[in-house]
């Protein structure tokens, strides 16, 4: 069983006791333990099950790295699946469940599957529900639904808050391990500003465990010195909790803090996504250990031998009371060290290695009484929730068992891989060391940056450099050179000597033993998360995915949430050695960000709820909502689609205000439409070019409506213009299109004509912009008093500056109505004041405010365009019968070149034309009329299609606008138009001036 | 994500406060021009692996326009240079010269 | 005529780390021109009674200043009610010179944040080294602010003005106020 010891824990504060649950059962630790030791402290080694067997989990390792501890912590709001009980610090009152089993972690259905697995191999979902193609959406899918993913998705609001940091210096480290600390102190002496991030809550990585010294004294109290030092430099600033989740194209990086997750009761954001800029920087992010791939090896109770020594030295946990160590290396004779000096039992270190001579590791292992065998390796694990015994066989041969050897826990490393994860994200190449057998960054091949060097420089064990002595000097190395690579002057600086033990060199094991038959390689767990063992990767090999890409996703291999940390290199050794290929030459699956999983919440920072997306709010946004203003989302604006009154359907709403605008007396917020102050001695010559039609003879005090199209002849925008002076023109653009037209206007006028004297301006949020429709628009305007108003002192397409009601005004008597309009502009922090009394004037008048949708049934009323209705980015202003916006005389303007092309003039275009139903009905936006024939698919061919439709209550029946084929020549024809319902509309062809044909209600 | 220098205002900036706008040194051709002139004006670009010329916007900055001298497959940015120009600078050219010898964009070498 | 309001009317925060303030009223002038034209110069510096910013600064004293947008592009401050008369006054000294003059105070929205975290509070927000090597009095940076257009100068060593547009200025208050929660502190700059 798996206890804490009495003495040791050199990260624990054994004073404070903390309760935490799990499944229910309520448990103790300390502080300063992760939920993974504390568990184990409470001889909880089982901890889940995986993912397609469903086989009995333990705590694998100490780390990121680890496979199988993933739970359910919290609940409600503070509910998150798939949390690492290894990274997990412990806090009072922390509350986790176990994944993936029903009905208990204990007994668990689903492991009937191991049972099966013999009918599960690797391929068996994409062979097994290929056939009957119905069958998988009715009865596999749901079924596999069911049994698959780890974790409950959380159902509540996310109850925490994020946020982001923008952050900016030359040198970032990432880690905070011997090597990290040595590559800040050595990079900050230069000056330059250093950041340094350790993902843990710890410094000093793993050699406060692993002992050694360091200028003779321990490497303990060296990290603690160069802590403290570090934390006094004003140029370097540290931070614990901080992982460098990715690295990125010029220098960016991505750090995820996690600032909460151990003391959720402090105030403040749980996660912070640093988003950082960095001259260099240095990955100093140490390396993993790798299991050896025995059978069993999946056991709990089998762990990483690393993991075994963090347990006992860092928390003073015991994985076992009998642990037996097996290796291919000497760094795994630490373990049988620790445990040996904690008064455990080490019966026996299993070496897969036939060594000359003994190494010094063997020999204090011989002086400490610990029996250790060469040559040899592990048959299996015996147990299944539990390692109960190991037998013992050759190395060399095929599985025979020679001996077994009764313990609880297995303490096993395959050697050691170097965490190159930030390396490889923007690019940095790997190379292939046959003496350490692992894949190291190549340092002729960087990530390259903005300048073309090479912006990442790996140190210490991340960059294969495994031992004490070889990690502080290859930190200090890349201290120096990325401040130097960051512009800082180096000096010549004394590095400190790491104590430097002989040891004798690793081989590589990737199967043990070498010749185990398939009985045994199918019970050789590689990937521990989603059950793929080594016998799956020959299967796939053989069945011809012999790329490490198709391998990797034929049998899931990496695909965890761990993403193959500790399984990759023993599976891409496997598939090599089915391929018969060397490691280098089947390569590694591509690293992809983040390191490790981050939370979705970092990611979106502080966009949520209010702040999700950046409201437009007009002046009289407040009014609106006051007024009963249901929404309607225009670009980021919020516009009032009608204003609901009590006991009254939206419908009921914006049939009303309709009605109300032909009869009495409508306001509109139109602030939201653009206005772009156009101004120069070229702007009308300007003008000319944006507009299809002719505005350099507008004269000043009139307004005239265009039409813009791109280069390619398309509508993009339409709006009024009013000359200003001789060079200044006011240009109303779209509601969506204030910030597009003013970009585009600058494009050109930077770019193409950049010699002509025009400035623009974009002055739409100056105004609130109110339009005063309907047949008491003038005895409104004229009840506020001020300015002449009358027929003859403004006329229709005129504008004038003056006051009304004593506020400061322009007018512009313009309509999209047909009714008597005038569109009056005043500063905006007076918006509301105006709209007030306006309304205080038209008490009397019949005055309703109005919305989007009367604006439009008002329009349609009309047979005026909308674009974004009417157009659709393939429509031209032709198509619209818009011709006589069209000017003939201009030499050019933007779009005329691609409106003469033979497409843009084939008579066969679809045009503009209205549409009634012959039952008045409605009929259906978007709905498409159909001819005779049918085209090469068999499809009824498409004579048109249906761009506005409204019921007009002004005429009592529905009206629509319509795009058809030859549909000017065919007025008085009726067309068919299919629904969606089965039903099928009949409407007819006519002009889509539908009320005041002869605009006589505008002309007074 | 790019880090460019706007060289109208002199910040330099990540991407996010720019706005691409596609390729380079694109000659306008109006009424009058052929077919092909015209198609090609409209619609042919460049697509290399390696050096391309672009018009980036600094649309949360200045609101300028300008050019970018940039690789394709490294993201190494050669410069970046004033939009109001037929053709890139010459120390630019030099520049790209010297890390890729032989290159060729367009008319340009 | 009534009196005109500014987007959120007075609105403040001191709750978080930093605190914000709604600006009152400030005249806000454009002044498009070729900013090397002496009348253009005189234009602007005649109202705002300040020397002319070099390029990427702001000059600013009280609710008085010149703020440099871009080669082409002033922003000039001037008290809210002096606006219309300042206009004219720039519009004379022009004269015949090409440029373009708006007000453009009311389309406008601007806020203080304070404090020693001030700097910490917008570096979650822009993508600008906010550090106090890096950004000090007398600069001016237009920005991106999470998903908008902004503007900010440091009025003095912990004090930041912020300009943005009035339709976002709802969001971009809730987003300096959200930025500035209580135990959001970085431990980073300390003014």
């Amino acid at each position: 069983m798996s206890t804490r010891l009495a003495t040791g824990g050199r990260l624990l504060n054994k004073q404070k006791a903390l309760n935490f649950s799990f499944n229910g059962k309520r448990l103790r630790g300390y502080e300063g333990d992760t939920l993974a030791s504390a568990l184990l402290a409470n001889d909880q080694m089982l901890v889940g099950r995986s993912f397609k067997y469903h086989r009995p989990r333990g705590v694998v390792a100490s780390g990121a790295e680890e496979p199988n501890g993933l739970v359910n912590l919290g609940a409600e709001g503070k509910f998150e699946p798939n949390q690492r009980v290894t990274t997990t610090e412990l806090f009072e009152g922390l509350s986790a469940q176990s994944q993936n089993h029903w009905p208990s972690l204990e007994f668990d259905v689903g492991a009937i599957n191991t049972h099966l697995s013999r009918f599960l191999p690797a391929g068996f979902y994409y062979k097994m529900f290929i056939h009957p193609r119905p069958l998988w959406k009715h009865v596999y899918e749901p079924i596999i639904r069911q049994s698959a993913g780890l974790g409950r998705a959380p159902k509540a609001r996310d109850a925490d808050t994020y946020e982001h940091f923008h952050f900016f210096c030359d040198v970032m480290v990432i880690g905070g391990g011997v090597a990290g600390l040595q590559a800040a102190k050595s990079a900050a002496a230069t000056g330059a500003k250093v950041l340094l991030v350790e993902q843990t809550a710890h410094w000093g990585g793993r050699a406060p465990v692993d002992g050694g010294t360091v200028d003779g004294v321990p490497v303990e109290n060296f990290v603690d010195q160069t802590v403290s030092e570090l934390e006094t430099m004003p140029n370097v600033i540290l931070r614990k909790r901080l992982m460098g989740a990715g690295v990125y194209d010029h220098g960016y990086v991505l750090g995820y803090e996690q600032l909460r997750d151990h003391a959720p009761e402090k105030p403040g954001p749980r996660h912070r996504l640093w988003r950082i800029r960095a001259a260099h920087i240095v990955t100093a992010t140490g390396a993993i250990e790798r299991p050896l791939p025995f059978a069993g090896n999946d056991v709990p109770g089998v762990m990483l031998a690393s993991a075994v020594r963090d347990y006992v030295v860092n928390y003073g946990v015991a994985a076992g009371d009998r642990t037996v160590v097996v290796t291919n290396n000497d760094d795994a004779y630490l373990t049988a060290f620790a445990l040996k000096y904690a008064g455990l039992n080490v019966p026996v270190i299993v070496d897969a290695r036939v060594l000359p001579e003994d190494s010094p590791a063997m020999e204090q292992a011989k002086a400490l009484g610990i029996r250790v065998i060469m040559g040899h390796g592990l048959a299996k694990v015996q147990g299944t929730k539990r390692v109960t015994g190991v037998a013992i066989c050759s190395q060399a041969g095929a599985g025979a068992v020679l001996e077994e050897i009764a313990c609880d826990a297995v303490a096993m490393s395959g050697g050691w891989s170097p965490v190159v994860h930030l390396w490889s994200h923007c690019g940095g190449k790997l190379v292939w060391d046959d003496a350490q057998a692992h894949f190291r960054p190549d340092v002729d091949k960087a990530p390259t940056g903005a300048d073309g060097q090479p912006f990442v420089t790996a140190a210490g064990a991340a960059n294969g450099s495994l031992r004490l002595g070889d990690v502080l000097g290859d930190g200090d190395q890349a201290g120096k050179l990325a401040a130097s690579a960051a512009g800082f002057k180096v000096k010549q600086t004394a590095c400190p000597v790491g104590e430097s033990t002989q040891e004798a060199p690793m081989v590589p094991v990737w199967l043990m033993p070498q010749g185990a038959g398939v009985e045994l390689r199918s019970k050789a767990w590689l990937d521990y998360q989603n059950d793929v063992k080594v016998s799956d990767v020959q299967l796939a090999a053989q069945e011809g995915f012999e790329s490490v890409e198709h391998a990797k996703r034929y049998t899931t291999l990496g695909m965890a949430t761990d993403q193959g940390k500790l399984s990759n290199i023993n599976g891409l050794a496997t598939l090599a050695g089915a391929l018969n290929a060397s490691i280098p030459q089947v390569g590694t699956t591509t690293f992809r960000p983040p390191y490790t999983p981050i939370s979705m919440g970092s990611i979106a920072g502080e966009a949520r709820d209010a702040v999700f997306q950046p409201l437009r709010r007009t002046p009289m946004h407040d009014w609106h909502d006051a007024n009963g203003a249901d929404w309607e989302p225009v670009g980021h604006w919020r516009r009032p689609y009608c204003y609901q009154r009590a006991g009254e359907s939206v419908n009921d709403a914006v049939m009303r205000e309709t009605k109300n605008a032909r009869e009495n007396l409508g306001l509109l917020d139109a602030s939201t439409l653009g206005k772009l102050i156009v101004k120069g001695p070229d702007a009308g010559k300007f003008l000319d070019m944006l507009y299809t039609n002719m505005m350099s003879t507008l004269k000043p005090g009139k307004c005239r409506y265009g039409l813009m199209c791109s280069e390619n002849g398309f509508l993009i925008d339409d709006g009024v213009v009013a000359r200003i002076d001789e060079d200044t023109f006011l240009c109303h653009t779209t509601t969506g299109g204030a910030e597009r037209i003013h970009g585009h206007m600058e494009e050109w006028l930077q770019t193409e004509w950049w010699d002509w004297q025009v400035y623009v301006a974009n002055v739409t949020e100056q105004y609130a912009q109110i339009a005063v429709v309907g047949p008491n628009a003038r005895k409104a305007l004229e009840k506020l008093g001020g300015m002449d108003v009358s027929k003859d002192a403004l006329g229709f397409m005129e504008w004038a500056d003056g006051e009304l009601g004593g506020f400061r005004v322009r007018v512009y008597r313009i309509s999209f109505s047909g009714e008597l309009s005038y569109e009056i502009a005043v500063d905006a922090g007076q918006g509301q004041a105006f709209w007030d009394a306006l309304m205080v004037v038209g008490h009397d008048l019949g005055v309703m405010p109005y919305g989007t949708e009367a604006l439009h049934i008002l329009r349609a009323e009309k047979g005026f365009i909308m674009i974004g209705d009417e157009t659709d980015g393939t429509v031209i202003p032709q198509d619209l019968g818009l011709h006589w916006a069209i000017s003939k005389k201009k030499e050019d303007f933007l779009g005329k070149r691609a409106q003469e092309r033979s497409h843009m003039t084939d008579p066969d275009r679809w045009k503009l034309v209205g549409l009634e139903t012959l039952s008045g009905a409605v009929l259906p936006d978007g709905a498409y009329a159909v001819g005779d024939g049918e085209n090469a698919n068999g499809q009824k061919n498409m004579i048109g299609r249906v761009t506005s439709s409204y019921y007009s209550p002004n005429l009592d029946k529905g009206i629509a606008m319509g795009l058809v084929l030859h549909g000017p020549d065919r007025m008085g024809d009726v067309i068919e138009f299919p629904g969606t319902n089965g039903a099928t509309y009949k409407a007819r062809i006519v002009d889509p001036v539908f009320y005041d044909t002869q605009g006589e209600k505008g002309n007074v | 994500m790019l880090t460019l220098t706007c060289p109208v205002c002199g910040v330099t900036a990540e991407e996010t406060e720019f706005h691409g706008g596609g390729e380079a040194h694109l000659k306008r051709f109006g009424p009058g021009a052929s077919d092909d002139d015209f198609e090609d004006y409209l619609f042919m670009r460049e697509n290399p692996r390696g050096v391309h010329f672009e018009r980036w916007r600094h649309a949360y900055g200045c609101g300028k326009w300008f050019h970018a001298a940039r690789c394709t497959t490294t993201l190494q940015v050669f410069g970046t240079y004033a939009a109001q120009t037929y053709e890139p600078p010459k120390e630019i050219c030099d520049k790209i010269t010297g890390e890729r010898p032989g290159w060729s964009w367009r008319l340009f070498k | 005529m009534s009196d005109p309001v500014t987007a959120l009317n007075g609105v403040s925060s001191d709750s978080g780390i930093a605190t914000i303030t709604g600006v009152p009223l400030q005249g806000m002038i454009t002044l498009r021109g070729d900013l090397s034209a002496a009348a253009v110069k005189n234009a602007a510096t005649g109202v705002a009674a300040v020397d002319m910013p070099g390029q990427g600064e702001a000059n600013c004293v009280e609710n008085r200043g010149i703020c440099w947008m871009s080669p082409d592009e002033l922003l000039v401050l001037c008290p809210y009610e002096t606006v219309a008369a300042n206009i004219e006054k720039m519009q004379q000294t022009l004269g015949i010179q090409h440029a373009l003059v708006a007000n453009v105070s009311d389309a406008r929205a601007s806020f203080r944040l304070g404090g020693p975290r001030a700097r910490e509070v917008l570096a979650k927000l822009c993508p600008v080294d906010l550090s106090p090597g890096a950004f000090t009095p007398g600069m001016f940076r237009r920005t991106r602010m999470a998903q908008v257009p902004a503007a900010f100068w440091m009025r003095n060593a912990d004090t930041f003005q912020i300009i943005c547009f009035r339709s976002q200025a709802r969001y971009v208050f809730d987003l300096l106020k959200i930025s500035a929660q209580p135990g959001s502190e970085v431990h980073l700059y300390h003014a």
